[in-house]
């Protein structure tokens, strides 16, 4: 008996396609909203700050569920999508892309938000002086200096997608090859009473994890000793 | 109160104000085109505020900045240029390098931005700053002085027309201050461009400034040439012990036996105790206005080396009752003397009458 079946290869490589794609898209999307919020002055700040940090408190479900409301045929995305000849986002690949980056927004944000603001505005000052302009500043200052915290935030990202089930219990159902990632298998598999499956899958999540846990916690040591 | 130097249609003009907390800044400064200007003061007097809100890193100071041609500020007309397109090189208070670059990599940051202009020594700045061995070291292990070093080059090479140095010397003390200040008496004579140098330092300013901007919480209380504001009798009793003269002139004898230097100056000669001059060379010598004691008539047996003639100009309350400040004019250089006020009525010596000026001068330099 092979140890992995197909149907958990597709799980498999579907949940890395779709961990991949929200933390590419968050950072690209968290980049300027954390340096946003570390740099404003804006009274809107901290209702923003609230928003994002959201998730890490709400219910995977309840997200789940205003979303499939939001995005469904008669929620006002959902005809917004529908007016402009657009499939419904809801039990899509597409779909899951875009409840995963809500829900690990605030992982992708903070870690950013937080290195941002220990950066300083110092060396933006200094860089400015000589001669910097300031997406020059952003690109050759910050983000390098920032990067300890751009290598967390992807890491939590891409980990707390990889282990997401409620929203995609909600959002995504379980459609082989589009919705059907890893959680979802293991949780079929233990319905089915296949515990040695469901123990493979689930053994395959920790290390990874863990793997990413212990090559985040490297690359800073190793950061540090250079320094 | 306020003097303004005539000769610097094209230096900095800087008239601005802006708040901090309870405390109202408001200050107005032009600024000579050439030459170290030392903007002094004491702790808390807006200097380093001051410095940044004419760099444009102070957003809310509202005003007006010009330097040479150029508005750089003016908030009726909503002009501001950004700070990176000024041509500033600012140096701050600690040195604050790129730690994610080696030395030289901090040095290329700003001379890559300015187009690694050909005018600027970049190899011989190195040298002249002690530089060369760091080039590959990460900034992290360098000490105090090299990093503070490391953040004059930088700013130095990205091809500035007016320097700002915020008190590069405050977080320095024993040789690496030493150091650092003979490299910037040594910068100082070859200077192309002004520079701004905040301190509250007396001596560094004696040292390296040809004009002299006073302040005290957060305004302008004076400015003009070194010698001519630093003895002037109406500046704020705050300076305290800064008050006195600076002097210049030219090391003409060395006395081995006794470890002695002589300095001829316009005002006569005077003896200074030997570090490493040579003789023929120019030399700054401080001399505080505590360290004047007067006299009528030329002193013998004295332990005291130095006596000048000199004519009393005037005298006014030295702040403290019992003391007053006698403005001095040893041939043509002023000096100050703080006694006090038994002793002035002792002496009787009205404005215009001589007297021997018995000083402890301190020199300033190597």
């Amino acid at each position: 008996m092979a140890l992995l079946s197909e149907a958990d290869i597709e799980a498999l490589g579907l949940t890395l396609r779709l961990a991949t794609t929200v933390t590419v898209l968050l950072l690209v999307l968290g980049l300027p909203l954390a340096w946003w919020l570390a740099h404003t002055r804006s009274r809107w700040r901290r209702p923003i700050a609230a928003v994002v940090a959201l998730p890490l408190v709400l219910p995977p479900t309840v997200l789940g569920f205003y979303l499939l409301m939001l995005l469904g045929p008669d929620g006002w995305v959902g005809r917004a999508f529908a007016a402009m000849g657009l499939a419904a986002l809801p039990f899509t690949f597409q779909g899951l892309v875009v409840a995963s980056m809500l829900y690990s927004l605030p992982f992708v944000v903070q870690p950013l938000h937080n290195a941002f603001e220990a950066v300083g505005e110092r060396p933006l000052e200094v860089a400015a002086c000589l001669g910097a302009s300031p997406l020059d500043r952003f690109f050759n200052v910050a983000l390098p200096l920032a990067l300890p915290g751009v290598i967390t935030a992807a890491v939590l990202g891409f980990a707390h997608t990889v282990g997401e089930f409620g929203v995609v219990l909600m959002i995504g159902g379980n459609i082989p090859g589009q919705t059907r990632v890893l959680s979802m298998r293991i949780y079929d598999h233990v319905q089915a009473g296949e515990y040695h499956q469901a123990n493979v899958l689930s053994l395959c999540l920790l290390v990874v994890s863990f793997a990413a846990l212990l090559a985040m916690s490297l690359l800073r040591t190793r950061r540090q000793a250079r320094d | 109160m306020t003097e303004r130097p005539d000769e610097s249609p094209l230096g900095l003009d800087a008239k601005l104000a802006w708040r901090r907390g309870a405390l109202a800044f408001e200050v107005d400064l032009t600024l000579p085109p050439r030459g170290i200007t030392a903007l002094f003061g004491p702790s808390g007097a807006g200097k380093t505020s001051c410095l940044r809100a004419m760099a444009g890193l102070e957003r809310d100071a509202v005003g007006r900045v010009s330097f040479g041609q150029t508005v750089w500020q003016d908030s009726t007309h909503r002009v501001f240029v950004p700070p990176h397109k000024r041509r500033i090189g600012y140096v701050f208070q600690e040195a604050s390098l790129f730690t994610h670059h080696s030395v030289a990599g901090n040095l290329d940051f700003g001379y890559r931005r300015a187009g690694r202009p050909a005018h600027l020594d970049r190899e011989g700045l190195i040298d002249r700053f002690g530089l060369r061995p760091l080039l590959e070291r990460r900034v992290d292990g360098l000490s105090g002085g090299e990093r503070q070093r490391v953040s004059m080059v930088r700013a130095l090479l990205s091809d500035p027309a007016l320097l700002m140095f915020d008190e590069p010397l405050s977080a320095l003390d024993g040789p690496a201050r030493t150091d650092l200040l003979e490299c910037l008496e040594s910068l100082h004579a070859t200077l192309q461009v002004p520079m701004i140098y905040v301190s509250h330092n007396v001596d560094e300013v004696a040292r390296l400034a040809d004009h002299l901007v006073l302040m005290e919480a957060g305004h302008v209380v004076a400015q003009g040439g070194l010698q001519d504001t630093l003895t002037r009798l109406d500046l704020p009793p705050a300076l305290g012990d800064a008050v006195g003269a600076v002097i210049e002139g030219e090391v003409v004898a060395y006395d081995a036996h006794d470890q002695l230097i002589e300095l001829d100056f316009a005002g006569g000669r005077l003896w200074l105790p030997y570090r490493h001059e040579r003789v023929g060379q120019r030399l700054r010598c401080r001399i505080s206005a505590r360290d004047v004691v007067l006299s009528t008539t030329p002193q013998t047996g004295t332990s005291a080396l130095n006596q000048l003639p000199c004519r009393i100009v005037a005298a006014v309350d030295a702040g403290q009752s019992s003391q007053v400040l006698v403005q001095l004019d040893a041939g043509g250089c002023m000096l100050l003397a703080r006694i006090t006020r038994r002793s002035w009525h002792a002496l009787g010596l009205p404005p215009g009458s001589t007297a021997w000026a018995q000083v402890k001068a301190v020199a300033l330099g190597i």
